[in-house]
């Protein structure tokens, strides 16, 4: 057993740019494993949706390329989870595909695991018969709900990553992971203490952002039997038990518990304490195992297509009277879309957001003034592209026109481009939270390992 | 305005996931935080409100080592639904400001 774990973790998510001189700095510290994710439910439902990844694919590349180097010059393995933003097949896929081309430009022979974690409805379906899916903050679930999901991935924790290691992985490519397990995966798989590795994980997850430095740093922990170390590699990088400490309010909503693949992880009895400037001490992290193995689903479902249009109103007297004028136009547009499409109310969705008034939080604004102009944002969505397009065609001339009730003459408001309506495709919603119990933690996850020999 | 030097705390909102919103607030030092820990704006009950959530869905954890109150709930809209207007969830803290914000006024 190695008594001490260097996981360096270079960037909150791969493809987003990272401090190269800090990272240079940190690899002669000699890490055990350069770990990091590419993807988080953050962006939204269309990612998981349609299976595709935000980050560019030349960005992506690039930054691989710098990894891929470092973990060679070094002989460690390379630990990439949520390839895909959402982790979806294709998003690893595209990582395997940047990754054999770089490796055969470097002239690499290295062994490369794609690890899936698309789950077929069959398997769910199967699972919610067996009474294996629990609700965590949905309820509702039943077959044409799996169904109707366009993708489900399932969250993998840290067993999936070590059988990968154990079978000679130089560079995992993994599909949806919590967070944590990836970064925790190495340490576990060489004894760490568990409670320190997952603590260790939360932490490393957004990269510097644990730090009080975060553009100039990059991030590494070394995990022993005890407790973990935390360090902010690079010029003037900082960190304090407070900025380290913080870092378990983010994006998380209990501060100090964290449920994981397989159990929980409990940090209230934690103690940090500062190491000189740039280094804190973390123990008394704990790690309880729990009684069933469970992994988290997540899962996205086409809810229609939708156009947009927007105008912008600059009229003073329509400014003064607006909710007046879009009730009446909210109305007037109601009413002609159902009576020339021949269709119901429940058959399509409009929604006008005020831009300048109260788009971000509806009726839950408080604030009121008179603005300079408002933006009119007149969102349609329906079950097919074609009566979308309808309604779309409906809306135009409204929306350049319409007058306030009483106005004799007819105002032309701003169109910012033309067309005026962005069709936005398919949207998709997510549906899905629950988790699955699975009798092996491997079960859930489909692995593909390749030799790739340099020419 | 309304900076951390201003007021003396800082208020952020994000998703915890999809389906939960987690605000958090800063509090420049312990007196800030003993002041505002007691605040009853920043209780269950008002917060219930201010969101229209049920009361027994919203945790609060005062989190005096960090001088900090953590405000999680359910997300009064799934994130990215048709109806959502904020991807990221980082507007709400507004309204958490705004009230207290009125609170504090109203008790000049």
């Amino acid at each position: 057993m190695n008594a001490k774990i260097k996981v360096l973790t270079p960037t909150g998510a791969i493809g987003t740019g990272f401090p190269r001189e800090a990272f240079e700095k940190a690899l002669l510290e000699c890490p055990d494993v350069i770990a990091m994710d590419a993807g988080s439910t953050d962006s939204g439902p269309h990612y998981l949706g349609t299976g595709t990844t935000k980050s560019s694919a030349s960005i992506l590349r690039a930054e691989l390329r710098v990894f891929m180097q470092a973990r060679e010059k070094l002989g460690i393995p390379l630990i990439i989870g949520s390839c895909g933003t959402c982790g979806s097949d294709a998003g690893v896929d595209l990582m395997r595909g940047l990754c054999e081309e770089v490796a055969a430009e470097l002239g690499q022979t290295v062994r490369i695991a794609g690890i899936y974690s698309e789950q077929p409805a069959s398997v769910v379906k199967t699972a919610l018969w067996e009474k294996r899916i629990k609700p965590l903050q949905l309820d509702f679930i039943d077959d044409a709900l799996v169904d109707r999901c366009s993708r489900i991935v399932a969250l993998m924790g840290v067993e999936p990553f070590i059988h990968a290691l154990e079978e000679g992985a130089d560079i995992i490519l993994a599909g949806r992971s919590t967070d944590t397990a990836v970064m925790a995966s190495l340490p576990i798989m060489r004894g760490g203490h568990p409670g320190a590795a997952w603590h260790a994980g939360k932490i490393l997850e957004c990269g510097a952002s644990c730090t009080t430095t975060p553009a100039q740093a990059v991030v590494m922990a070394t995990i022993d039997e005890t407790g973990f170390t935390i360090e902010a590699i690079g010029e003037g990088a900082r960190l304090t038990p407070r900025s380290v400490m913080a870092h378990m309010l983010y994006e998380n909503s209990n501060p100090y518990v964290l449920v994981e693949p397989g159990g929980v992880l409990d940090v209230e009895g934690a103690v940090y304490t500062a190491i000189g400037e740039r280094t804190v001490r973390v123990e008394g992290s704990i790690w309880k195992p729990s009684e069933d193995y469970t992994v988290k689903l997540e899962g996205a479902a086409p809810c229609g297509f939708q156009s947009v249009v927007m105008s912008i109103v600059r009229d003073t007297e329509y400014l003064e009277r607006f909710d007046e004028w879009l009730a009446c136009l909210d109305a007037v547009m109601r009413q002609r879309i159902e009576k020339h499409l021949n269709i119901g109310s429940g058959d399509y969705d409009l929604q006008f957001r005020a831009i300048g008034r109260n788009a971000a939080l509806g009726e839950f604004e408080s604030r009121s003034a008179t603005p300079v102009e408002i933006g009119v944002m007149a969102m349609a969505t329906s079950a097919t592209a074609e009566r979308t397009k309808d309604i779309v065609a409906l809306l135009n001339p409204y929306l350049l026109h319409f007058p306030l009730p009483g106005d004799k003459d007819l105002p032309t408001h701003a169109f910012p481009f033309s067309p005026a309506s962005m069709d936005r495709g398919v949207v998709y919603e997510f549906v899905l939270s629950h988790v699955m119990v699975v009798a092996n933690p491997l079960a859930p996850f489909r692995f593909d390992m390749k030799t790739i020999e340099a020419a | 305005m309304n900076t951390m030097e201003a007021l003396g705390y800082e208020i952020r909102s994000k998703n915890a996931g999809p389906f939960s919103l987690t605000i958090d607030v800063f509090c420049q030092d312990s007196d800030v935080f003993a002041r505002l820990a007691a605040e009853p704006k920043l209780q269950a009950p008002a917060i219930a409100r201010l969101f229209r959530r049920s009361v027994e869905s919203i945790s609060v954890f005062r989190i005096e080592a960090l001088n900090v109150i953590k405000i999680s709930l359910p997300r009064p809209v799934i994130q990215g639904a048709l109806q959502d207007r904020d991807m990221h969830g980082a507007q709400w803290a507004f309204m958490v400001r705004d009230a207290l914000l009125a609170a504090e006024q109203s008790s000049d």
